[in-house]
């Protein structure tokens, strides 16, 4: 690793994206824009939340990156393996000995500590960019607190689906101020962004860094006879039986058998390891 | 009466051309203003001056606000005009699709502007995108269609109730029945002038069209070049014009 300054990025760079990052803890859901760099690997794959990584990783963090919920997916395995050879950090599968989460399309189910930071990747930073394709425009109207729009969206689901349809990146309001993109985890997801932990969130082709605090009021947008709901497949986990994860379908043959298990792999293999099992859990375990 | 507008000595220019220029009148609750003059006479830039869209030059667009009493919108803050232009104002583009969403239902189209001011509640939303369907004589089985699906008239019609949704009080038209069939036109007329009238609105439109401001406006303001060239009761300029150019436009209207 000794070709590479510290977690690849230079000093100079680091520092810009902290300045960013700190930006973005002192406006709640506020968009910064930073200048992202050129990262080993393509827009899309976490450029993002690959530079916030490496800005906010210390030699002493422990660094855990999830991909829809498994640590064993080729995004995951891919910056698991870039930290580890350009920062030699402590890399770990399990939530609870992290200090450093990245994450894709997901928030863990074990509970977050305050002396965590969760780092999620971004595609799109911008919750009104489909509504309104004028960046000049959805600027004025974050500026100016303009958000009926967002509610268009959600009308729209309504007339055409009889409920909210968005089921992934659920708009949210930061701090009864800002309208927030939480990036595309399942709606199931939303309520758990009020947590203890620090939340960053890096979009690197858009060049976006946004951020919420600890303990800030995160809500999810609804109508007051449509409320929001964190919906999940009615269905235990087939492997450890958890009721309370989300949940993946898997298809298992063409004649229609299909499996339900965790998404957060992580709490699906501990919660083996401490003896529940589910459905099929039994010609797993011989 | 305290005027609903008053517009005092506007004046946009582009560059060393006049767009326009000292075009001063007030405008009283219940007053349908008609501006007409050829194209390029500046009747565009005045309309987008006062609505806000465009920045004046020089002069003083005052409007009487619910809240305040009169106010000068052009040195208001961009907020409070934004949320003027939202509740107490209205904008009829020529092309319907300037001002509607093309890619969302009809309904919420409507609804939009209730969102904006913070209504949340779907039913009711919903209640009144369909009753306002019902006041421009859309299908109410139409509701959940997008306007690309809608005819011109209807699409028109349409721009029309997301408009009037807020209850507004001032609405400014830019060739409302531009590009429409004589037909379509006649009907949106009447529409039109039923909708001023059981409003209260006041109104300023814009046309090139005499015949469009002969059924709708109360007072007409003739232009040419930028200036306003007369101005006076809509029967009276169009019955006996005074200016040359006004008396030019009159005769030039086909007799069928």
């Amino acid at each position: 690793m000794n070709e590479y300054n510290f977690a690849y990025l230079d000093e100079q760079t680091k520092r810009m994206i902290r300045r960013a990052i700190l930006k973005g803890l002192a406006v709640p859901g506020y968009q910064v824009p930073f200048a992202s760099r050129e990262m080993p690997m393509p827009y899309g794959w976490g450029t993002g939340g690959v530079q916030v990584s490496a800005a906010t990783l210390t030699p002493e963090d422990t660094f855990k990156v999830i991909d829809q919920g498994a640590d064993d997916t080729t995004n995951a395995v891919s910056i698991r393996k870039f930290f580890e050879n350009t920062a030699g950090v402590e890399t770990t599968e399990e939530t609870e000995k992290a200090t450093v989460i990245q994450t894709r399309h997901r928030i863990p189910e074990a509970k977050l500590r305050k002396d965590q930071i969760i780092v999620y990747q971004v595609p799109i930073p911008e919750p009104l960019r489909f509504l309104e394709p004028r960046e000049t425009e959805t600027r004025k109207m974050h500026s100016l607190e303009e958000y009926g729009l967002m509610h268009v969206k959600l009308y729209e689901d309504i007339s055409q689906h009889g409920a909210i349809s968005t089921a992934y990146a659920y708009p949210v309001k930061v701090s009864d101020r800002y309208v927030m993109d939480p990036s595309p985890i399942p709606k199931f997801d939303n309520p758990k962004l009020e947590m203890d932990a620090i939340q960053l969130f890096g979009a690197g082709r858009e060049q976006r860094i946004y951020a919420v605090p600890p303990h800030t009021k995160v809500v999810s947008l609804d109508f007051e006879d449509y409320p929001f709901e964190a919906t999940k497949a009615d269905h235990p986990c087939d492997l450890c039986g958890a009721e309370d994860s989300y949940l993946d379908e898997v298809i298992m043959d063409d004649a229609g058998n299909r499996m339900f298990v965790c998404s957060d792999t992580d709490y699906c293999r501990s919660r083996r390891e401490a003896g529940h099992k589910g459905r099929l859990a039994e010609e797993n375990a011989a | 009466m305290t005027p609903l507008l008053q517009v005092k000595s506007i004046e946009k220019r582009y560059g060393a051309r006049i767009g326009c220029s000292d075009v001063s009148f007030d405008l009283f609750p219940g007053e349908v203003m008609g501006i007409v003059g050829e194209s390029g006479s500046g009747k565009s830039t005045l309309l987008n001056c006062m609505a806000g869209h465009l920045e004046p030059d020089a002069g003083q667009v005052i409007f009487d606000t619910r809240a305040d009493g009169p106010v000068d919108t052009v040195t208001m803050s961009e907020p409070e005009r934004r949320m003027l232009s939202r509740t107490d104002w209205a904008f009829v583009h020529q092309h319907a699709r300037d001002g509607l969403r093309m890619s969302v239902s009809a309904g919420g189209n409507i609804g939009e502007r209730l969102m904006a001011v913070g209504d949340r509640h779907y039913g009711d939303i919903r209640d009144r995108a369909i009753d306002w369907l019902g006041r421009v004589e859309i299908e109410k089985s139409r509701v959940d269609d997008r306007p690309s699906a809608f005819s011109g008239g209807m699409q028109q019609r349409l721009q029309i109730a997301r408009n009037l949704v807020t209850g507004p009080r001032l609405v400014f038209m830019d060739e409302p029945t531009g590009g429409l069939d004589v037909s379509v036109q006649a009907r949106l007329l009447d529409l039109l002038r039923g909708l001023v009238r059981e409003m209260g609105l006041s109104a300023i439109i814009v046309t090139h069209d005499l015949a469009v401001v002969r059924l709708l406006a109360d007072r007409l303001m003739v232009m040419k070049s930028g200036h306003v060239v007369e101005a006076g009761l809509t029967d009276q300029v169009l019955d006996d014009p005074q200016h040359a150019y006004t008396q030019l436009l009159v005769s030039s209207v086909l007799q069928v």
